[in-house]
């Protein structure tokens, strides 16, 4: 099987859709003639042109707006944002009218678009180009998201998140544009609300998303080797719809659970699952549900300190501790 | 505060009598007086809403277009196949000028599961795509984008059609109004954009709220074609929306109209200060003069178009069934709370086969 990195399985998927439906097109700044910001969209405005691959002019609202009034007529927009970050500069396209369309219109309308680009922290940028906003996504009605964490998901994932009928963000992450996993030469898809178990345990579940499943992954190999400690890892790979199932079996197996998330903790997505697990597996519990979030203030810009901010493997060590103490 | 700076005239002739202009010269009679039914139909529906809004039986907000009727009824009637429409929240007389009934956009305001959204969007979100009508939006410019984007599927699909996007005076002060401003341009996108200029953005006049007052020349700044003319003479409306709307199918060009229109209630009717901010005398003036209902009616009476007798009847029509609505509003049932978590999703609506995985809803 093919190695290759995420960045290229997001374009192989891209590509493959633009392919499969006419009505598929990739917008966004620098998308095209610059090749992408971050090089996601690389030769696809040259093999694809101009109607397909759009640069746009920096205005994420009227680009978003736009995606959402064309996808009313059966265009399939594929919306990159630069960074989350700037899709605060959309909010009232992106969380009003992607969202809230088709149910003011009871269920007249539907905006099957795609919202894509990363949504990390963690590269030395500061407060304004870090945001993870899939707890504000998944906090709306209407909108779906998923948090890839591989590139066998993110292609799996960006694919049925385009052929799907309601508004999809991808949130990626910079940090692994450039990581390689095995990825099938085969065309595949990966639903919506599935969970991965990355690694199968009995002392300990892990629940996390995106990024942080890896460096989970890490730090669950480490603490079976110096802990004896066996972890189970559920990666969530979709936020919204969110696969509740596993999450609860994984946990009434093992009676106890690590959240470990990049997002800020108040009102992140691991308080949500928090309150799932003492709801629905209360009985099963021998210990408190810890957290391992983001360091609870805005993202710092000094890399030592944002490195120990956003979720490690030794914070996720610590954390693991502390529910098996 | 500055004076308030000479407003530009239309870049057409302004002595021209708009009955003659040849989009409106071809019109049989019977087309006129469906204009006139349209305005006069607009106008009774609010009464009668206003009517149920101060029974408390309509609520949220209640934003009247009483008074600018001629706008909507007047470019909803030159809309061909591929022509779409997108408003604000002012939207009941666009509705009804694209057909939708007087019973399903009563019943949506008074929250009713007949009611065209299912009581779930309310005045300001009235939907009917297969009527090329896309609401409807709440949020001041917000549909700017949106009206923008249905042109550029026209385009992408390679449909000769245009959109046409209403906005308010006050819109135009919004950042996602400019931005859209500038990607229409840009990339050659058949929209009219149509500022229904009634002079208050909500409280606030336009020389309060807007630096440059003839709106229209803010599209010199993106290099856009613009235009300015009178609301209450639907055939005016006609003659410059049609100009603007063909040369956007024809030329896949956007164009900025602006149409000076005036509304007799406030912002909506818990705008309680509007006889405040204006005085009654400008509020009557208006009514006097430019009433698109009574200007109308005297161009089709004196054309021979209309009897005094079709008025009459036209009028009692109109007037039973905006009563006949509000009935079958107060009699329709609300949905039942099943629907609260229905039309969320396409995808959860559509699954038939109950093949969806996951979790969509999250309450205990």
């Amino acid at each position: 099987m093919p190695l290759i990195t995420y960045r290229e399985a997001i374009k192989q998927a891209l590509a493959e859709e633009i392919e499969h439906d006419e009505n598929v097109c990739i917008m966004g700044e620098e998308v095209a003639q610059y090749n992408g910001a971050y090089k996601v969209t690389e030769g696809l405005w040259e093999k694809y042109g101009d109607k397909r691959v759009i640069d746009t002019p920096i205005s994420e609202a009227a680009f978003s707006g736009l995606a959402i009034g064309a996808s009313c007529l059966g265009i399939r927009p594929v919306v990159e944002m630069m960074f989350m970050s700037f899709s605060y500069v959309a909010i009232d396209q992106l969380f009003n009218n992607a969202s809230f369309c088709r149910y003011m219109s009871g269920g007249l309308m539907n905006v099957p678009i795609v919202v894509r680009g990363p949504a990390n922290g963690g590269t030395n940028v500061g407060a304004t180009h870090s945001h993870t906003p899939e707890n504000m996504v998944a906090n709306h009605p209407g909108l779906k998201v998923v948090c890839p964490s591989n590139a066998y998901d993110v292609k799996g994932l960006m694919k049925t998140a385009i052929r799907d009928n309601d508004p999809v963000f991808v949130m990626e992450n910079t940090l692994l544009y450039g990581e390689k996993w095995e990825v099938p030469e085969e065309e595949y898809l990966i639903e919506l609300g599935v969970a991965n178990i990355l690694r199968e345990g009995s002392d300990l579940t892990i629940v996390a998303h995106g990024r942080c499943a890896m460096i989970a992954l890490k730090a669950a190999e480490t603490l079976q080797a110096q802990h004896g400690i066996n972890v189970e890892l559920v990666d969530l790979r979709s936020i919204r719809p969110l696969d509740e199932e596993t999450i609860l079996n994984s946990v009434k197996k093992t009676g106890r659970a690590l959240l470990v998330e990049e997002n800020k903790p108040f009102c992140g997505v691991d308080a949500q699952i928090s309150h799932l697990i003492q709801l629905k597996a209360f009985d099963y519990l021998d210990a408190p549900v810890h957290r391992v979030s983001a360091i609870d203030a805005p993202q710092i810009y000094a890399k030592p300190l944002e490195d120990w901010q956003i979720p490690n493997e030794e914070r996720i060590i610590e954390g693991a501790l502390k529910c098996l103490a | 505060m500055p004076a308030a700076k000479k407003k530009s005239t239309t870049k057409g002739s302004p002595a021209e009598n708009f009955l003659q202009a040849p989009i409106n010269a071809n019109l049989s009679s019977e087309e006129k007086r469906d204009l006139y039914r349209t305005i006069l139909g607009i106008r009774r529906f609010e009464e009668r809403s206003l009517q149920a809004y101060n029974q408390g039986k309509i609520g949220g907000f209640l934003h009247l277009y009483i008074g600018q009727e001629a706008v909507a009824a007047g470019v909803v009637s030159l809309m061909e196949e591929n022509d779409h429409i997108i408003t604000a929240y002012r939207d009941h007389g666009h509705a009804l000028a694209v057909g939708m009934s007087m019973n399903e956009c009563m019943a949506e305001m008074y929250g009713k599961h007949t009611g065209c959204s299912k009581g779930k969007g309310g005045s300001m979100h009235f939907f009917a795509p297969e009527k090329n009508y896309w609401g409807g939006h709440g949020i001041v410019a917000g549909q700017t984008p949106l009206g923008a984007g249905l042109a550029f599927a026209l385009k992408y699909k390679g449909l000769k059609g245009c959109c046409v996007c209403f906005l308010g005076d006050g819109a135009v002060n919004q950042g996602s109004f400019m931005e859209t401003l500038n990607l229409v341009s840009l990339w050659g996108i058949p929209v009219v954009f149509v500022i229904e200029n009634n002079g208050y953005s909500m409280g606030t006049s336009l020389a309060r709220s807007s630096a440059e007052e003839n709106l229209a020349h803010r599209a010199d700044g993106f290099d856009i074609e613009w235009d300015v003319c009178e609301g209450h003479d639907v055939f005016e409306v006609r003659e410059y929306a049609n100009r603007a709307m063909t040369r956007a199918r024809e030329e896949m060009k956007p164009f900025l109209l602006e149409i000076r229109t005036y509304r007799y209630r406030g912002h909506s009717v818990a705008d309680a200060n509007h006889e405040k901010y204006r005085t009654k005398e400008e509020i009557e003036e208006y009514k006097k003069n430019k009433d698109p209902i009574n200007v109308l009616k005297a161009q089709l009476l004196a054309d021979g178009s209309l009897t005094e007798e079709d008025a009459g009847k036209i009028n009692l029509e109109v007037k039973s069934e905006a009563e006949a609505a509000a009935k079958f509003a107060e009699q329709s049932p609300v949905a039942p709370r099943s629907e609260i978590q229905t039309d969320v999703y396409w995808e959860v609506d559509n699954d038939t086969s109950n093949s969806l995985k996951g979790t969509y809803f999250f309450n205990d």
